[in-house]
């Protein structure tokens, strides 16, 4: 698939930031408002997507270099780890923890295990929709 | 996490670390990395080892589903430490056997380290598990990591053939087993072995034991080659060497008989159990011995005779838990001497057996067969090795003065306590037994001088013989010591292993006795034992000098009617051909025809439940008033669903089916439910794109469908579901059966520090949930993409 349609071109090259910050933002706010790893992952998957509809998909590869099936499988690994983590600390598997430490400039912050995990799922949500997107589009009959 | 945990999973860690390593070590042998791994174990395991005193057992254990019982738990008593050493030592000896073995040029060597310490910690794991169900995983493992050894040449359509044959029946026999624990765990109510023999006798009273028994033998019977499943093993051999000396003989089919001796404080009371072995046992040492005098290939013959000894160890076994039947409560000590038979033959073999196999990928290596035909007179050509050998077989023939020697005198003892001690036709089997020790006492004769011995065909020969490098030579040559060591000075393990263990498998004799002490020595003066030692020795030169007359006659006779192997390849090929019979049968591969057998099982499956049960329920009273606004959503959604129902073109039911998703997501947003109305627009809006994606590729959405029978069906399905669906949301939704778990979640800034509820449901009370789920997601996109990129990859071919 090529468009050259420069109106969604110009548009997307603002949004894609606009996206992929507040895709970001749901992703770290997760714990205490509403988003999370799963709707953070679909929403930077979207925000590709739109990069792969408006440009063309070489010149996306060129720019974003990733691998989204080892995006995906780093995923997967890191929230498995979280949880052989906790069994090393002799606590059942996938124990979450949480504290608050107080960090120059943000003041109290809530440091929870819970965002490795929440992480894991993201790029495990990330890396799977977008390879399934990439490789149904690349599919050339 | 205890230092017992972390040497199980030292193994582990080192199946991927060695591919990783392989890639920037190519000068060096891959073996010399692995090899740090048994070494480092072997030193550890043997810091336990005393041979004054017996070691503390000792306990530690790590919660891992705890919910089900089922925590990995370590328990390293002296049988444990035993098989720890076994296969940490044997192992050790093995990988520097196999740098010399294995070409570095030729194998992907990082793949055989990687099996091999995959197969080595799962054979700790099982050995040092208390508990069952951690035991039956490690179990399994030991299956799938020996199928990828055994198939490590698997261009060969042999290797395949024995890896397939060797899993197929090791996990029927594992499945078996399984059901077993559960049986036990049913009786029980715990999957800790130290829990069930503290019980003691209240589970035993349990109906459902005996079954329990059968199961658990099943699957030890099939793991240690027992008669009728030893026929994995010859085929087994396909492996390399290095492999079938370290499963084959040191490890793997040695699992049985653990589990056997493990099991046996809770089943031992049992005349069924110590019958059913004995018997087992006994029929599989003669049918193995008699079987390996037909082999010419070295290996098979060894595979035969590890088999028949593999079935001496259980008959011993099944002889010593007679014991502890309270029929036979004062001849209980006579007995326990079969235990400790049985152990010490167990160490014996793992000696020899070793060995012979090491000595056998020698002659392979350096003559290029192993063949008997084609061996031959290579004896001053080859003279460590002929030594070595002869070491190996004649401890294995039970000569002195070699270790075999003794246990094997102490085979014969117990063989007679037996017939001693119950009616008079018993005494068939220490006839049985007297008799399979002369077939043993021939092949052990066959692999020293049909090899070594007689005149040197050099034409038949690939290579020209001459002597191994030292390095090949250097374990079993270790062994051998070994061998003589162990004749010489059975103290080394008798009061640390053997009189501890046989104390451990039968705690209730013992309780009795508290003062009994094991003995063995290496003479032990004129009895009925040596006469029997000295009567198969002559009867079995002679048989071994006219080998030629008779074995050709009686072999041709046996192999045309007495074949399990037929039975096994003709039973593999009917059940192939019945399960692609019955899969014909509903894969028609019409996507239709799918969804019909879906939606039509969750149809019967879900209404009938509802049915059936009488569960329907329809309480409005509790109701929220409706107000304008959702009235207008839902008369938008259904008006979607009948528009996509009746639209004529792709585009526009994909349009309508995108419609419905929003909407859908506008009522999260009614009813304050920000999460999910966040997630539901942005899944709506990837799964219209990923549509429109395909779109390109769907064929034209046919007007004219055909049948009214076809389109009524789908409409009774299509309704169907609707219904179950709606009665089951309004059914649910009324019932107010259990305590609503919202409760619980109300606390979830408390415990989990969080104040988006449905986030903390998601990564921390239900973590797991989310966990699988990415799993399957992610597992979902790597089916898609392998399914568009292998399309491809046929396309090309």
């Amino acid at each position: 698939m090529k468009f050259t349609d420069v109106y969604l071109q110009t548009a997307t090259k603002i949004l894609v930031f606009i996206i992929m910050t507040f895709s970001i933002y749901v992703l770290f706010a997760g714990h205490n408002n509403p988003g999370g790893g799963f709707i953070g992952g679909l929403i930077t998957a979207s925000a590709l997507i739109l990069l792969y509809i408006a440009f063309d998909l070489q010149s996306v590869r060129d720019i974003i270099p990733v691998d989204f099936k080892k995006l995906g499988a780093t995923g997967v690994l890191i929230a498995l780890l979280t949880g052989v983590a906790s069994l090393v600390l002799n606590i059942p598997f996938l124990s979450q923890a949480y504290t608050y430490v107080d960090l120059p400039f943000l003041g109290k912050t809530e440091l929870a295990t819970a965002m490795i995990f929440d992480l894991g799922v993201y790029l495990a949500v990330l890396g799977t929709t977008m390879t399934i997107i990439t490789s149904i589009s690349e599919d050339d009959i | 996490m205890s230092t017992l945990h972390l040497a199980i999973l030292l193994p582990f860690v080192f199946v991927v670390i060695i591919p990783l390593l392989y890639k920037y070590t190519t000068a060096i042998h891959t073996g010399w990395i692995a090899l740090i791994v048994p070494v480092a174990l072997f030193v550890y395991f043997a810091g336990y080892f005393s041979i004054y005193d017996a070691i503390e057992p000792i306990k530690v254990s790590v919660p891992w589903i705890p919910s089900i019982d089922i925590h990995f738990t370590l328990y390293l008593d002296s049988l444990s430490l035993l098989f720890a050493l076994l296969i940490t030592g044997i192992g050790s000896l093995v990988v520097l056997y196999s740098i010399f073995y294995l070409s570095k040029d030729r194998e992907r060597l990082h793949l055989f380290y990687a099996y091999l310490m995959l197969f080595m910690g799962a054979m700790l794991g099982s050995v040092l598990s208390d508990n069952l169900l951690v035991l039956y995983t490690f179990w399994e493992l030991t299956s799938v990591s020996s199928f990828l050894l055994i198939a490590y040449w698997y261009q060969r359509q042999r290797s395949r053939y024995g890896a397939q044959k060797a899993m197929y029946i090791t996990m029927t026999g594992g499945f078996s087993m399984l059901l077993g624990f559960i049986i036990l765990y049913v009786a029980s109510g715990t999957f800790s072995i130290r829990e069930i023999i503290a019980m003691g006798d209240s589970v035993s009273t349990h109906y459902l034991f005996i079954p329990a028994m059968f199961f658990i033998l099943l699957g030890a019977f099939t793991k240690s080659a027992q008669f009728p499943f030893h026929i994995w093993l010859p085929d087994a051999m396909e492996a390399p060497t290095p492999i079938s000396a370290y499963l084959h003989s040191a490890t793997m089919v040695k699992a049985g008989v653990y589990l056997v001796a493990r099991m046996t404080p809770i089943f031992g009371a049992l005349l069924e159990w110590s019958w059913t072995i004995i018997v087992v046992g006994i029929v599989t040492l003669f049918w193995g011995s008699f079987n390996a005098l037909k082999q010419y290939d070295l290996k098979a013959l060894l595979a035969y005779s590890t088999i028949s000894q593999l079935g001496l160890i259980m008959s011993l076994l099944g002889v010593g838990s007679m014991g502890m039947n309270i029929r036979f409560e004062n001849e209980s000590l006579l007995f326990m001497g079969a235990f400790l038979a049985a152990i010490f033959h167990l160490i014996n073999h793992s000696v020899f057996k070793g060995s012979l196999f090491m000595m056998v990928g020698i002659l392979d290596h350096e003559t290029g067969t192993r063949d008997i035909r084609k061996l031959g007179g290579i004896m001053h050509l080859m003279p460590i090795s002929f030594t070595l050998t002869m070491v190996g077989a004649f401890s294995m023939a039970g000569l002195p003065p070699f270790s075999g020697f003794i246990s094997k005198e102490m085979f014969f003892t117990s063989m007679l306590t037996l017939s001693e001690n119950n009616s008079s036709w018993v005494n068939i089997i220490p006839v049985v037994a007297w008799i399979a020790s002369i077939f043993t006492f021939i092949y052990c004769m066959i692999i020293i001088f049909k090899s070594f011995t007689g005149t040197y065909h050099a034409n038949l020969l690939e290579r020209v013989p001459h002597e191994a490098p030292v390095g090949m030579l250097a374990s079993p040559a270790t062994l051998s010591i070994l061998a003589i060591a162990l004749f010489l000075f059975p103290g080394l393990v008798v009061t640390s292993i053997l009189e501890p263990t046989v104390k451990g498998m039968a705690p209730t004799v013992f309780a009795k006795h508290p003062d009994w002490h094991a003995h063995i020595t290496a003479w032990h003066g004129l009895n009925l034992e040596l006469f029997m030692t000295i009567g198969l020795i002559i009867i079995g030169i002679l048989l071994f000098l006219s080998i030629e007359k008779w074995k050709t006659p009686i072999f041709s006779l046996m192999s045309k009617r007495y074949n399990l192997n037929q039975i096994y390849d003709k039973g593999m090929i009917n059940l192939e051909k019945f399960g692609t019979a019955v899969t014909r049968s509903y894969m028609t591969g019409s996507t239709t025809h799918y969804l019909t057998y879906i939606f039509c099982f969750l149809i019967i499956t879900v209404l009938g439940t509802l049915l059936v049960t009488n569960s329907f329920y329809l309480d409005t009273s509790n109701d929220s008033p409706i107000e304008w606004y959702e009235f207008v959503l839902g008369i938008a959604t259904v008006a979607a669903a009948v528009f996509v129902l009746f639209s004529t073109s792709r585009l526009m039911s994909i349009m309508g089916i995108g419609v419905i998703g929003f909407t859908v997501s506008l009522f999260f947003v009614i009813f304050r439910a920000p999460d999910l109305a966040l997630t539901q627009l942005v899944v709506e809006t990837i799964s219209t794109t990923l549509f429109l994606l395909c779109f390109y590729f769907l064929p034209k959405l046919k007007t004219s469908i055909t049948s009214l029978k076809f389109k009524l069906t789908n409409a009774i399905i299509a309704l169907g579901v609707g219904t179950t669906l709606t009665l089951i949301g309004l059914s649910a939704y009324g019932h107010r059966i259990f305590v609503p778990i919202a409760e619980y979640f109300h606390d979830s800034y408390k415990l989990a520090g969080a104040k988006n509820i449905v986030n903390s449901i998601l990564v921390d009370f239900r973590a797991f949930d989310t966990m699988l789920e990415i799993v399957v997601l992610f597992s979902a996109g790597i089916g898609i993409y392998t399914l568009i990129k292998l399309r491809h990859a046929g396309r090309n071919d």
